[in-house]
């Protein structure tokens, strides 16, 4: 209930981020480098206090953190979305057809599944460079193959049960007995991994925006906020990494959360 | 049989304290069992039988514990020793023998490491020697090539070879007594026949007690000297074996008694017992077995005390059959 | 066994130029690294001079069958940047990464079996209760941010660990290591700890979940049954079998490790191979991404190779080749 309260509470600062933001950070004419780094709670020489404080061009780290958790919400839900969409096809397809189709499906994504995501992603980044267009691709590259082989593994059981082999004694098209049938049955376990996968796809994109390979300068996640502080913290100025850090944990722990909780609900054999 | 028996069960309770509530597992059961002896312990499944079983092995775990009652062996209250008296006594002098030979033997290790173990855990002897044990072990319940079968893992035998195993290793310490929870149950029919045979065979040769743990009577009637009959974790009769299958005095045992097939009585409906087995959890005082039973009055809502109606017979009823 | 030990090698043969061609197109289409190497102010001849000097000329098709030659002798061309055969340049970086990984794994296992036991034995207690919160908090939190946080704690607040580099490290057999002295595991310590933790909760995650399992199966209570002590039934009996999928895994997450890695070096400044991927895509340095890349998948195929035969050697069940068991 909590993680709920929290994740609905953090929906809510990302989407009304330009309205409730007390700046807007990437509009140069707002800023005033002679309130640069400055520490959290700190009053600026025109007597502004930044709650959370100031980076190293005088940006209010509470209206980039709103910003921020903006684009990455963004980058995470768009990315999994897509790539639900595809795996869904991809695992829907090799489950119903069986025989090469589904040899061949689950042979890419056994052989994708093999690497870790995140030097796949590296590579495709190396190779389409900056942009959120580019951290969606990227972020749906890695991530079909996962609904893929959940979708397949519950239809295939689905497949199974009575009800598909009357819908084909029936003569139902095969298109009907697949979106009608197989896919409502397959949607609760897919349910609890889409969620799951958004908390992996926002710190994946962190992850990257931070090495520098993810989001450009002008469209900045959490990511890249953490990142761009990182060169001040050994001068003690935590604050400009450590606050979109705690943003991002923050947001990653709600999903998760959420989605332990959507686990237990979905699962009939916990519900008693 | 004369003198002290080697086992005494008094009044043994166990009980589970679970979030639910407490579901009274065993609750007042008592017999006894002498050296060489056969006891077979008798209900249906959920009727307590193998946690009674366990309960002398002291093998409860929480939210389980017994809380009360005496389990005497061989002059030793086990319910007072403390862990390590407990488990230097199990398998060594006291020994079991589990239902599904396909789960009890650990599948990842081979079979004299599962042997030896035992041997070591309880003597302090060499590798050699304890190999030594388990050959002759394997050779007593009728396993051929034994160095051969020592090497091999469990997943390369059968049901009933692997219930053999078990038994050897049951039988590796040379115990006073096994406990066996229908070890039979889960094999063919006719491996059954051997296995109940070899037990049977090897316990009198050495003198070791049994106490066979079934649902089924007509296993216990080839092969027990006395029987136990439980029901919903209480103590409902015993007596010698053609006391309880010849003349059941308790209309459980009389139930259970016409419900097992019998060849004179070929073409017949089998009778049985109408109803079900009721939740321990929600098990108030009273004979458990009243909602079932046609001889039971009013007064059944109170908990009959157990009577000796004739010598080494003992009863729990209020109205047994004539 | 050598059937099968042949079959797994063609496949890998197979996944090993497939990906090397991926790759190739893949990098083949990162902007033009000519840009970047020659002096602004260089002429168009000089442009040119340059361009045939990498071979950048020659069309795609007999760029890549340039570099298939290469390989299959050993040569995965010249980084552009340093001018020194990629490969080397890779090998000269690997025993530092292999050496955080290898640490940061020994971490994660010698606390995330027990720990995992303990939670999966007693999952009711305080104890065990408090060491799930843990794990799932070692999974929500970001490997990047945990490094962040250690340094702001342990270097700039508290000043006791170096933030960045190897540290002294001795040269055992040619491979320069760290953690044989004082300083080397001063420095090895954030780092490893930072990789370890992802891989740290996963281990425990698991190994409660196989003890809960292994509790309640019957070849327990009858260890028990035998009189065994609690050491050897958990020791022996619990752990063999959960160690089954818990090798597995661990094979299998040590190639994401080698991977993480990357984000950890680059925090920690730890001069590995992670690093230099990340210096070769930002200087364009196409035959080092592509050498690291080879280097890599080749390690995960040993990896998963071994982990294939430790796997058939801890279950008697299962024998390699499909040899048939009764």
């Amino acid at each position: 209930m909590a993680g709920l309260v929290l994740l609905v509470a953090i929906l809510v600062v990302g989407v009304l981020a330009p309205v409730i933001s007390p700046q807007n950070p990437y509009d140069l004419a707002q800023l005033d480098v002679m309130d640069s780094k400055l520490a959290p709670g700190e009053k600026s020489p025109d007597g502004r206090t930044y709650w959370l404080g100031t980076d190293d061009q005088g940006r209010d780290m509470l209206s980039g953190i709103f910003y921020g958790l903006r684009i990455s919400l963004g980058v995470g839900i768009a990315s999994t979305v897509f790539a639900l969409a595809i795996g869904l096809v991809f695992g829907l397809v090799a489950a119903y057809f069986g025989g090469w189709v589904d040899t061949l499906v689950m042979r890419i994504v056994d052989i994708q599944l093999s690497f870790p995501a995140i030097l796949i992603a590296l590579v495709l980044l190396a190779v389409l460079g900056q942009g959120v267009d580019k951290i969606v691709v990227a972020l749906v590259t890695v991530q079909w193959a996962y609904y893929a082989r959940t979708v397949r593994s519950s239809a295939l059981v689905e497949r199974q049960k009575e009800y598909i082999e009357a819908a084909r004694v029936l003569a139902l098209g095969q298109a009907r007995v697949v979106f009608r049938h197989l896919l409502p049955n397959c949607l609760p376990p897919l349910i609890v991994v889409a969620t799951v996968q958004v908390a992996h796809a926002i710190a994946l994109e962190a992850t990257l925006s931070f090495l520098g390979l993810g989001l450009p300068i002008t469209e900045p996640s959490l990511g890249l906020l953490i990142s761009n502080g990182f060169q001040y913290m050994l001068s003690g100025k935590y604050w400009i990494s450590f606050y979109p850090g705690l943003a991002l944990l923050l947001t990653i722990m709600a999903i998760n959360l959420v989605a332990d909780q959507l686990r237990d609900i979905l699962n009939p054999r916990l519900r008693k | 049989m004369s003198g002290d028996p080697l086992l005494r069960v008094e009044g043994l309770r166990m009980h589970f304290f679970t979030k639910a509530g407490v579901v009274k597992a065993v609750d007042d059961v008592s017999f006894s069992v002498g050296r060489g002896e056969i006891l077979g312990l008798v209900g249906e499944s959920g009727s307590g039988k193998s946690m009674t079983g366990y309960s002398i092995l002291g093998l409860i775990d929480p939210p389980g514990r017994i809380v009360d009652g005496r389990i005497d062996f061989d002059g030793i209250d086990l319910t007072r020793l403390d862990a390590a008296a407990w488990r230097a006594i199990r398998g060594n002098r006291i020994a079991m023998i589990f239902q599904d030979p396909m789960m009890t033997l650990n599948p990842v290790l081979r079979i004299d490491t599962q042997i030896i173990e035992a041997v070591q855990a309880h003597a302090d002897v060499s590798r050699e020697s304890a190999i030594a044990r388990a050959r002759e072990a394997l050779v007593r319940v009728g396993i051929a090539s034994p160095d051969e079968r020592l090497r091999a893992y469990p997943h390369q035998f059968s049901g009933g070879m692997r219930q053999r195993v078990a038994i050897a290793i049951a039988l590796v310490n040379g115990p006073d007594l096994i406990i066996a929870d229908e070890p039979t149950t889960a094999l063919d029919v006719t491996i059954q026949g051997q296995i109940l045979f070899e037990m049977q065979k090897v316990c009198r040769e050495s003198g070791t007690a049994l106490i066979w743990i079934t649902h089924d009577l007509s296993v216990i009637a080839g092969l027990a000297d006395e029987v136990c009959v439980m029901y919903a974790g209480r103590f409902v009769e015993s007596g010698t074996v053609a006391d309880i299958l010849d003349r059941p005095l308790h209309p459980y045992s009389r139930g259970l008694i016409d419900s097992v097939p019998s060849r004179n009585e070929r073409g017949r409906p089998l009778r049985q017992i109408p109803g079900m087995t009721p939740s321990l959890l929600s098990l108030g005082p009273g004979c458990p077995f009243r909602e079932r039973c046609t001889s039971a009055s009013p007064r059944c809502v109170e908990s009959p005390d157990v009577t000796e109606p004739s010598p080494g017979r003992r009863l729990r009823c209020f109205h047994p059959s004539a | 066994m050598l059937a099968y030990a042949i079959r797994r090698f063609g496949q890998s043969f197979f996944v090993l130029v497939l990906m090397s061609f991926l790759v190739f197109v893949g990098v083949y289409a990162i902007g033009n690294p000519v840009e970047l190497l020659v002096n602004p102010q260089a002429d168009d001849a000089e442009r040119i001079r340059a361009t045939a000097a990498l071979g950048l000329d020659k069309a795609f098709l007999e760029q890549y069958w340039v570099f298939l030659k290469g390989a299959a002798s050993g040569d995965l061309g010249r980084s552009f940047v340093y001018n020194v055969p990629a490969l080397s340049l890779i090998l000269d970086k690997l025993p530092a990464t292999i050496e955080l990984a290898f640490v940061a794994m020994v971490i994660a296992i010698a606390l995330g079996i027990p720990l995992g036991l303990v939670a999966g034995l007693k999952p009711d207690s305080i104890l065990g209760r408090g060491i799930m919160a843990g794990s799932i908090l070692g999974f929500s939190l970001p490997t990047f941010w945990v490094g962040l946080v250690l340094i702001m704690v342990f270097s700039v607040q508290l000043g006791w660990l170096p933030s960045n580099g190897r540290g002294e490290t001795v040269t055992v057999a040619g491979v320069p290591l760290s953690f044989l002295t004082a300083d080397g595991l001063l420095h090895l310590a954030m780092p490893a700890v930072n990789l370890a933790l992802f891989k740290l909760s996963l281990l425990i995650r698991l190994t409660r979940a196989g003890t809960r399992e292994a509790v309640l199966q019957d070849y327990v209570k009858f260890a028990r049954a035998k009189g065994l002590t609690q050491g050897r039934v958990i020791g022996v009996h619990v752990l063999k079998n959960i160690l089954i999928p818990i090798v597995t895994v661990i094979g299998l997450e040590l190639g994401s490790v080698i991977a993480f890695a990357i984000v950890t070096e680059s925090i920690f400044a730890w001069p590995g191979t992670g690093k230099l991927l990340i210096d070769s895509i930002n200087q364009l340095d196409r035959p080092v991404i592509v050498a690291y890349l080879l280097v890599i998948v080749t390690l995960f195929i040993f990896i998963n190779f071994v982990v294939d035969v430790l796997y058939s050697m801890l279950d008697p069940r299962v024998r390699l080749g499909g040899a048939a068991s009764h």
